[in-house]
């Protein structure tokens, strides 16, 4: 339950200081923190448009996209502390609640009718498909690393002892920031800002969302991003007491933000034809990581 | 005993009756036996579940010896699902066939050979004799091909139909080279003598095993034994396709584990050697699927891609009997024998919604099709619950077998060499790929056909069919969404068949009790995600209640409602992906360019072909017939000449013998001397 407390926290801050760190680095005086989340409240207050073309699937899609996150973010663990929601193998869950959001959220921007949705649609179908191998080798590697098979358990068993474990560590770091780049469509696989909506992923599949529903898929977004802060921050707290990984917690989150906010502002996205081989290299590093682990565990002979 | 001739008389008087009915009798009676002979039969298959064991001796006759039947729990389990899935099957197909009611004698023709597939499938799983087993297994086969060339007034049914008949014979072919093996050395058709026989020898053990394997895996659709099945489900009828990818694939499944059961070999090669076939057989049906236009074409080689992941199962559970790890043996298993059912269970109604649309339609080519969802918004809801499930995803019953698999594999992990490590890590990466495909492809089925605009206009009118067709598809509906909230019931009824597989090596461990925390704790999770969505959808409509909602045409950045054709089409949606597979696909398109100032009319096709076929299947046959085209000298219309080959023919069977006896006679007289 604080996992999920402290999530909740680090989503409100979250993508306020992705855009603070940009419009610094771009020199502009830039929105205040809280202007993303004033954005959503204002939202939750609006009223709604729909279009003609859409049937029910676009009225629930949005509903179960932010659900899925909600659910995903309560199997999260804090360190010693589990998720509301704790199993051998809860991590395949959490990644096929997130798919289910995904499913719903493709089949919402086919329902307009409009091409523009098809193309964001049938983008993510295919690097959401691409980004999954990454995660489930990563979590394997780990599994394989401490002997459990649930989040709570490797996480508090993770020791980091020699140096390898250290490179590993970052490597995992590496793979989950860049899957939640994915999971969220940021820079170098899609640019939120571009100003052409024909090279967009995420923001054109949503273009027709309006009013509650675009406020619930905006916030899902900012957890989703606090979801996997979390993740890496319980890479590296292990069994410390909460007095000092919960401001660790937030440090790690506010580090994030920043590398976020940095690399989106320095990069420039990739082509789109180059983004399937540089999802699927994550599988690769992710391959590195359960080498390190057999390398650890003395399995090579 | 009583329960077996009633069995049979029901069959017979059924099939005696159809002749003189009127169409409308003909479906009602079959329909009735079919739901007789099921609640007869699962009688014993639940009181197997429950661990009891059946055995009746029939009289057989002179050739076939004395006919065991033995009712145990993995038959049970095979018998339930067979039944299940054909009594929701012959009820929409009721419904299905009404179009055809001006075609009497092919009904006829269709019903008996309906109920012989019901009666045939349900002695495959309880006969232990090989010559009754294969008169079974015989039956089986010709009524299915009966069945799927209902529509044979088409070139390309009759087509998809010789070729399912000519494979399933070649499959019936090493069947019967496997039992005449064991008979010829035992002397005895009964099963057990399989048993008997393979313990003698590890070798002879594991090439008995492959016989039957090759059988069972074109029965299957294991790759690359497949290429039978994407043009046979098409052909067919939509409640005999859902039959066919619910009940008679899972037959091969069937055939697989029970000779598990009967032959004692090396465990650990067997699953590895089933692991990899399982995982390219899933990771290809569903890169094939991805590419069909042809709705019912996608969910055939979708068939593939299960079969696969079920496949996978029954590999992780092989090496686990052979290393001795109890619970992988019992995750493997399970995880299989649950995804049988599960998959029967979405993948019917998938091809049943699919009847739905081809009814109201009359097409099944997704780039004609869109925008159904408002005209029927029930079979596109079914539909969309069943295209969740099968991508395994929570909170239905795809995700529970999918998960067990997930588990048995990372279990694994903890113990595994070197080499069972690198197979782990491609079986995860090939497991997790074939989720994302998945998902790929059934957003762009559901999203084409179903949703945006409609890309053609119809003449007919589009309508939902009657609730009592829809009656069924609910009803498995219910079961899908039963299997993924209570998993725990569902896995409890498996103990039984599961036990049967590793009683043997493991006695004392009581196994699926590892899995019974981890059920109920997924089973919360359903829960609560249901949960969650209903507030979430509560606090939406009173959201909205309180603010303007307007409807407008779709905004698409000021593009305002724009032709249908803008749209994204199945073909495009899948493009980038396309791009990425090239070299495991085989694509051609057709297509004439825009050129000039008054372009004239252009077009754009593309096929797709499966490249296994070609290579397995098209090039062999090629080189027989070149081989064969030699002797086409002998074949040449002159009616003289075929009559000089007959008295050819009749003047050597006459001669041979003779000249034999001469020569022996010439090679006394040699000896003599």
């Amino acid at each position: 339950m604080l996992s999920f407390a402290l999530i909740f926290i680090a989503a409100i801050f979250f993508s306020g200081i992705i855009s603070r760190t940009k419009s610094i680095f771009s020199g502009r005086k830039g929105p205040g923190i809280m202007q993303p989340i004033k954005d959503i409240i204002r939202l939750f207050r609006k009223g709604a448009v729909y279009s003609q073309t859409s049937s029910f699937v676009f009225q629930i899609a949005p509903t179960i996209y932010f659900s899925s996150v909600v659910m995903a973010m309560l199997i999260v663990p804090f360190g010693q502390s589990k998720g509301l929601i704790s199993f051998n193998g809860d991590f395949i869950f959490f990644a096929y609640v997130l798919a289910l959001g995904k499913f719903f959220s493709i089949i919402s921007a086919l329902d307009t009718g409009s091409s523009f949705g098809g193309m964001g649609a049938s983008r993510e179908a295919l690097y959401s498909m691409f980004a999954e191998p990454a995660f489930f080798i990563l979590i394997g590697s780990l599994a394989l690393l401490t002997g459990h098979s649930s989040f709570q358990e490797i996480f508090s068993a993770l020791h980091l002892g020699s140096y390898i474990t250290y490179a590993l560590a970052i490597l995992a770091t590496f793979v989950l920031l860049m899957i939640a780049m994915i999971e969220n469509s940021r820079m170098p696989i899609d640019d939120p800002k571009t100003h052409l909506e024909l090279t967009m992923i995420h923001e054109v599949m949503i273009l027709e969302n309006s009013g509650f529903d675009l406020g619930l898929i905006l916030s899902a977004g900012c957890l989703k991003f606090a979801i996997y802060g979390a993740l890496i921050v319980n890479l590296f707290i292990g069994i410390f007491p909460y007095e000092y990984t919960i401001p660790l917690f937030f440090i790690t989150q506010f580090l994030i933000a920043i590398t976020i906010g940095t690399i989106e502002s320095f990069m420039a996205r990739f082509r789109m034809g180059h983004n399937a081989q540089f999802i699927f290299a994550l599988t690769s590093v992710s391959l590195l990581i359960f080498f390190g682990a057999l390398l650890i565990l003395g399995k090579f002979i | 005993m009583i329960l077996i001739k009633a069995f049979l008389i029901i069959i017979v008087g059924a099939l005696l009756l159809i002749p003189f009915l009127k169409v409308a009798g003909k479906g009602i009676v079959v329909f009735l036996a079919i739901v007789l002979n099921a609640a007869l039969t699962s009688y014993f298959a639940v009181l197997t579940l429950m661990g009891e064991k059946f055995e009746f001796i029939l009289p057989g006759s002179i050739i076939s010896d004395v006919i065991p039947i033995r009712i145990d729990a993995l038959s049970g389990w095979f018998m339930l699902i067979i039944n299940l899935v054909f009594i929701t099957g012959s009820f929409y197909g009721l419904f299905y066939m009404k179009e055809y009611r001006e075609q009497k004698s092919k009904i006829s023709v269709h019903a008996i050979a309906l109920l012989l597939l019901h009666g045939a499938l349900l002695g495959i799983c309880v006969i232990q004799n090989s010559f009754a087993f294969l008169i079974a297994w015989e039956i089986m086969a010709l009524s299915a091909f009966m069945l799927v060339i209902f529509e044979n007034e088409k070139m390309a049914t009759i087509k998809a139909g010789l070729n399912y008949l000519i494979q399933s014979h070649i499959s019936i072919v090493f069947l019967m080279l496997g039992f005449m093996w064991v008979r010829f050395k035992t002397g005895s058709y009964d099963f057990s003598a399989i048993t008997a026989y393979s313990s003698e020898n590890p070798l002879i053990a594991i090439l008995l095993f492959l016989c039957f394997f090759v059988t069972f895996a074109i029965k299957a659709g294991i790759v690359p034994m497949h290429t039978w099945l994407p043009y046979a489900h098409p052909a067919a009828p939509a409640h005999i396709s859902g039959i066919m990818s619910g009940v008679i694939i899972k037959i091969g499944i069937f055939g697989i584990l029970r000779m598990l059961l009967l032959i004692k070999l090396d465990y650990t090669t067997i699953g590895y050697i089933i692991l990899f076939f399982s995982v390219v057989s899933g990771l290809y049906g569903v890169m094939l699927a991805i590419i069909q236009h042809n709705l019912k074409k996608l969910l055939a080689y979708h068939s593939i891609e299960n079969i696969g992941i079920i496949g996978m199962g029954i590999g992780i559970g092989c090496i686990g009997l052979g290393s001795n790890n109890a619970i992988l043996a019992n995750l493997g298993f399970a995880a299989a024998m649950l995804h049988t059912l599960n998959h029967a269970l979405f993948k019917s109604l998938l091809f049943y919604t699919a009847g739905n649309v081809y009814q109201a339609t009359h097409t099944v080519d997704v780039e004609h099709l869109g925008g159904l969802v408002k005209k029927m918004p029930q079979t596109a809801l079914l539909f969309l619950i069943a295209a969740i499930a099968i991508c395994g995803i929570p909170p239905f019953n795809g995700f529970i077998s999918e998960f067990l698999l997930y588990t048995g594999l990372y279990h694994w992990l903890q113990d595994a060499n070197l080499f069972s490590l690198i197979v782990i890590g491609f079986s995860i990466l090939g497991l997790v790929l074939i989720g994302g495909l998945a998902m790929l492809c059934f957003t762009k089925a559901f999203g084409v056909v179903f949703l945006g605009n409609p890309r053609k206009e119809f003449r007919h009118e589009i309508k939902e069919p009657p609730f009592l067709q829809l009656l069924p598809l609910y009803l498995i509906t219910l079961i899908i969404i039963a299997i993924g909230v209570f998993p725990k019931l569902f896995i409890n009824l498996l103990l039984q068949p599961v036990l049967l597989f590793t009683s043997n090596s493991f006695p004392a461990t009581n196994t699926l009790q590892y899995n019974q925390d981890v059920l109920q704790q997924i089973s919360w999770g359903m829960w609560g995600l249901i949960g969650i969505i209903t507030l979430v959808f509560l606090l939406r409509k009173w959201a909205l209640s309180k603010s303007k909602v307007s409807i407008e045409p779709t905004w698409a950045c000021s593009y305002t409602a724009p032709t249908p054709k803008l749209q994204y089409t199945a073909n495009s949606f899948v493009r980038s992906y396309r791009k990425l597979f090239r070299p495991f696909l085989m694509l051609s398109k057709n297509k004439k360019e825009i050129h000039g100032i008054f372009p004239s009319k252009v077009h754009y096709k593309s096929v797709t072909y499966d490249k296994l076929e070609k290579w397995f299947v098209d090039s062999p046959i090629k080189a027989i017939k070149s081989l064969l085209s030699r002797f086409q000298f002998l074949q040449n219309g002159n009616l003289q000449f075929y009559i000089l080959y007959g008295i050819i023919f009749i003047v050597s069977i006459i001669c041979i013998p003779l000249i034999y006896e001469k020569f022996l006679d010439f090679i006394d007289f040699l000896k003599q001397l």
